[in-house]
């Protein structure tokens, strides 16, 4: 700590002290003035109003800071507002894909998007067939990921020992880096060599998200898992219980609320998936409820080719594609908002 | 933990002594988990072999048999560039944000409402990646038109700003914008985790030393977050790089090869071009695909890869 030499440069507090409005004035006084000069000058918008407002302020804030507390108090004056206006910045685009999500999307959701399908209608319908194969696809993904993802988890907070144990954690992270696209090629290639070229069908669609899914619900359950307190296993074992009784009755059940929240949250991740389904699933109008049979609409490629290939009527369509994403994100938002409800409700019971 | 592995055998030795019928059922849920474990590296192993099969006559047709008539290497060769182009426009432009945000986090704001505000940056995470290509191509496009012109009015005389600049907005310059939001949630998590590990006594002793806040950040902060910040990076490179339908929707795709980012034509990137060709090929176009996508997991891994090092190797570190 060689930099800090034991007399810094000049007395923190050689004046005084800014009042605690001072940022906040400063800015808000930045923002008004370059509003006002803006207009002045015909120009006027919200954006450039912000960017002048915050090099206004920051100028202003070093300036003041700078008379009163000195050089060192104003340079960190300054840094801390540009990291705040920074992280307003990095907020800008979430708040604005929500507003936008819903403005476009709420026009065009209504009872007979959800329960209508597309068949044999030209430029029109409902997404039914969507949401049913989103349901379905999803659905046999989790069928498939959380069994091998949990018993992954036991494996390596449990059991594992050695080369494997290293191997699979190495290969876990491998996994959580794959891009969705390859996921999809490879449920391609696998389902080719049985059933031949073109092949399309929803349960290819669950393998590939299958592949995105049991790495994070391995990642989560094995957190949840390392946290259940030793004393319990000890006990269990003191009272002469097997281990995979040990496992079962004791150690699940207090991470039940924990593996839930993480099933859960992997799921939000994988609903939206579209790549790997696009090359997949296929494309069709009609509700289909059978994964092993035929090509399989979702939300997501429903959403996409609403704005690819757009009817007669393109608002229609982009309404469509809009509605299908506030759809979407509502059931992303959902999964997430009653997984953490589910966390904080019973987190109590493992500490 | 020397504890657990007494009792483990301790219990063993009971199940032991009490016979066998408790240890079938302790064999039957190991040999299950362990079977997990290896289905798992099976997957992976079968990710690699099938795409390898299946890409593989992409490699060996010469360029006339191949659509196109191309070589595999000339096909590749500009969606790799697009790739790697839109990857690291958004990675620097991210990166800063996301170090921002997690010092403003983890050090800035007030204590309560820091957690909310991580749930916040989190969302952004949890947003699918099709309503991204949404929001870009109808929202971020057209706003980012008159920066475009602005750009090549005043940087013309950059490469990368030559123009002349796109009038729909559907160019790299905004294609590497969403990315950017995309992989900003990634890079922040990782910084953020780190930043707030930074030893308390180091922070305390350059503030009883008469730092100030800025200081502190500078002097302790940072040096101790820079490798969790080099490794956020890669992981938040990994993301973008494999990102297809933010790219597939936006792009208005020419195949140029050229490092103009706000301009008509625009390389493509591996994953949107198996995205927008994927659904109408068959045949050899089909494998020449895929064999794309080998080379696109191939760089996303040794990118993950040297990240994941990284971060072992600051973990052994501490």
């Amino acid at each position: 700590m060689s930099a800090i030499s034991p007399h810094p440069g000049g007395a923190l507090v050689s004046g005084g002290i800014l009042p605690k409005w001072a940022p906040y004035g400063v800015f808000l006084g930045a923002a008004a003035l370059s509003a006002a000069v803006l207009a002045a000058a015909g120009s006027f918008s919200i954006g450039l109003t912000l960017v002048f407002g915050v090099l206004l302020a920051c100028v202003a804030i070093y300036s003041w800071s700078r008379a009163v507390e000195g050089p060192r108090r104003a340079v960190d004056r300054v840094v801390t507002m540009a990291i705040a206006s920074a992280f307003a910045l990095a907020m800008i685009p979430l708040a604005s894909l929500l507003f936008e999500v819903a403005k476009r999307g709420l026009p065009g959701l209504s009872l007979e998007f959800i329960t209508d399908d597309a068949r044999g209608v030209i430029n029109g319908g409902g997404a039914a067939h969507a949401l049913v194969g989103t349901l379905v696809i999803t659905g046999v993904a989790t069928i498939i990921s959380v069994p091998i993802g949990i018993m992954a988890a036991i494996y390596l907070t449990e059991y594992g020992g050695g080369k494997l144990r290293r191997a699979l954690t190495f290969f876990v992270d491998v996994m959580t880096g794959i891009p969705s696209i390859v996921a999809g090629l490879f449920a391609y290639a696998l389902f080719e060599l049985f059933f031949g070229p073109g092949i399309r069908l929803g349960v290819m669609g669950s393998v590939a998200l299958s592949v995105l899914m049991i790495p994070i619900v391995i990642r989560s359950a094995e957190e949840i898992l390392k946290i259940v307190p030793n004393h319990l296993r000890e006990a269990a074992y003191a009272l002469g219980t097997p281990k995979w009784k040990t496992i079962t009755k004791i150690v699940l059940p207090t991470a039940f609320a924990g593996l839930v929240t993480g099933v859960m949250i992997a799921i939000a991740r994988i609903i939206g998936e579209t790549a790997p389904l696009l090359v997949t699933t296929g494309v069709i109008d009609s509700i289909n409820s059978d994964p092993f049979e035929g090509r399989m609409q979702n939300l997501a490629v429903y959403a996409y080719s609403e704005y690819r290939s757009p009817g007669v009527d393109k608002a229609a369509s982009y309404e469509r594609a809009w509605a299908a994403a506030l759809l979407l994100i509502a059931i992303v938002m959902i999964l997430n908002i009653v997984a953490r409800m589910v966390y904080r409700r019973y987190k109590t019971e493992i500490r | 933990m020397p504890q657990v592995d007494t009792t483990t055998n301790a219990g063993q030795l009971l199940a032991a002594a009490s016979g066998g019928r408790r240890r079938v059922g302790d064999r039957v849920f190991s040999n299950t988990a362990t079977a997990a474990a290896v289905t798992i590296l099976a997957l992976l192993a079968g990710v690699a072999i099938f795409l390898i099969a299946k890409g593989m006559p992409a490699f060996t047709h010469s360029a006339s048999e191949l659509p196109g008539g191309k070589t595999f290497i000339d096909y590749v060769a500009p969606l790799a560039f697009g790739t790697v182009l839109a990857a690291s426009f958004a990675a620097i432009v991210a990166v800063p944000l996301a170090v921002a945000v997690a010092l403003f986090i983890t050090h800035i704001a007030p204590p309560r409402v820091a957690l909310t505000l991580g749930y916040l940056v989190d969302l952004l995470a949890a947003i699918p990646s099709i309503i991204y290509g949404l929001w870009g191509i109808f929202v971020l496009g057209p706003a980012a038109v008159p920066v475009m012109q602005w750009l090549e009015e005043k940087l013309g005389f950059i490469p990368f700003f030559a123009g002349p600049a796109s009038a729909t907005g559907r160019t790299m310059f905004v294609a590497g914008l969403v990315l950017a939001v995309m992989i900003l949630p990634i890079v922040s998590a990782v910084a953020r985790e780190v930043f707030s590990q930074t030893p308390r006594k180091l922070q305390e002793g350059a503030q009883a030393l008469g730092a100030t806040r800025w200081e502190m950040i500078r002097m302790t902060v940072l040096p101790f977050g820079k490798s969790s910040v080099i490794s956020g990076t890669m992981l938040g490179l990994g993301r973008a790089l494999g990102e297809t339908m933010a790219v597939t929707i936006i792009l208005s795709a020419s195949g140029a090869v050229t490092f103009n980012l706000i301009s008509q034509s625009n390389p493509s990137t591996i994953a949107a071009n198996i995205a927008l060709d994927f659904p109408e090929s068959s045949g050899l176009a089909v494998n020449v695909l895929i064999a794309t996508g080998l080379v696109l997991f191939a760089i996303t891994l040794v990118t993950n890869m040297a990240a994941r090092a990284i971060i072992a190797r600051q973990n052994r570190g501490e």
